[in-house]
């Protein structure tokens, strides 16, 4: 496991203001998001590919593309 | 990202507001964008009407994403904040059910029916057009007069937030968005954000 530390860029979900509109799920090009119990959005880590498409369009504006080291 | 029969009932929500303009008494279908949001919540657990069927959020997300009606900027801070998405619920719920009360008079004969739509809660529109007195009685048209009122008034809103904001800013405010995530966070008390 010598894999090198590479930087990817995901999307990350202020939960906490989020109003579970739906409205990520609908424009990821990946099916990265999903809303969880109706109460907030979920990224799923695997398929995200971080283009920010679902910032741009969160009418709350409450999700970051941020970059995490995996 | 294919496309679902249900892409399209941002044509329902448009139809609704025209049919009203000439019948009133249509304004009744608008029930459904009450009940059906609450059952599937309260039902199922989940904001299926938002994630998928609401009309309205569509119409906002053509007009202002399509045909570029929007600035596209951020929504203030305060706007997202639990104080105010939880206040405009309880405004709206309290000039609801005045809504509700002016109709209980007309049923109860205390009241005339007044042929106005009332917009923002403070501007009477003359509506006569759109009623021509049928056989029901005048509280069936006067809660068509009202409802139609609550709608109007939140599509109005709607389109100036979104102009100002992004295409759907009225999904963070929505009255109805926050009553059923509400109910889903009820619903799932173990489910955190
Ligand atoms: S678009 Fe924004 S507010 Fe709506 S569900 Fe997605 S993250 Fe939450
Ligand atoms: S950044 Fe792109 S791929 Fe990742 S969740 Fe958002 S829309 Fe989907
Ligand atoms: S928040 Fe309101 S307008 Fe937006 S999708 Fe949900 S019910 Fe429709």
């Amino acid at each position: 496991m010598n894999q090198t530390m590479r930087v990817k860029r995901k999307a990350r979900v202020e939960t906490s203001v989020c109003v579970a509109c739906g409205c990520c799920v609908k424009v990821c090009p990946m099916g990265a998001l999903s809303i969880s119990d109706g109460i907030y959005a979920k990224v799923d880590d695997s398929a995200c590919v971080g283009c920010g498409k679902c910032a741009k369009e969160c009418p709350a504006s409450v999700i970051s593309i941020e970059e995490v080291t995996a | 990202m294919k496309k679902r029969w249900y892409d399209d009932l941002w044509i329902a929500s448009l139809l609704y507001l025209v049919l009203g303009f000439f019948n009133i008494l249509f304004a009744w279908l608008g029930l459904l964008c009450f009940f059906i949001p609450l059952l599937i919540a309260a039902i199922g657990g989940n904001k299926g009407y938002c994630n998928r069927y609401c009309g309205r959020g569509q119409l906002f997300g053509l007009l202002g994403g399509r045909f570029g009606l929007s600035r596209r900027r951020d929504i203030p801070r305060w706007m997202k904040s639990k104080w105010f998405r939880y206040g405009f619920l309880i405004f709206f719920f309290a000039m609801f059910f005045q809504m509700l009360w002016n109709t209980y008079l007309v049923f109860a004969g205390a009241q005339d029916l007044k042929q106005v739509v009332t917009l923002l809660w403070t501007f009477r529109l003359p509506w006569h057009w759109a009623y021509h007195g049928t056989l029901l009685h005048p509280g069936v048209a006067q809660f068509a007069f009202g409802f139609y009122s609550v709608m109007l008034t939140s599509t109005v809103l709607g389109l100036l937030t979104m102009v100002l904001f992004k295409p759907r800013s009225w999904c963070v405010y929505c009255p109805m968005g926050t009553m059923t995530q509400l109910i889903c966070k009820a619903k799932h008390p173990n489910t955190r954000s």
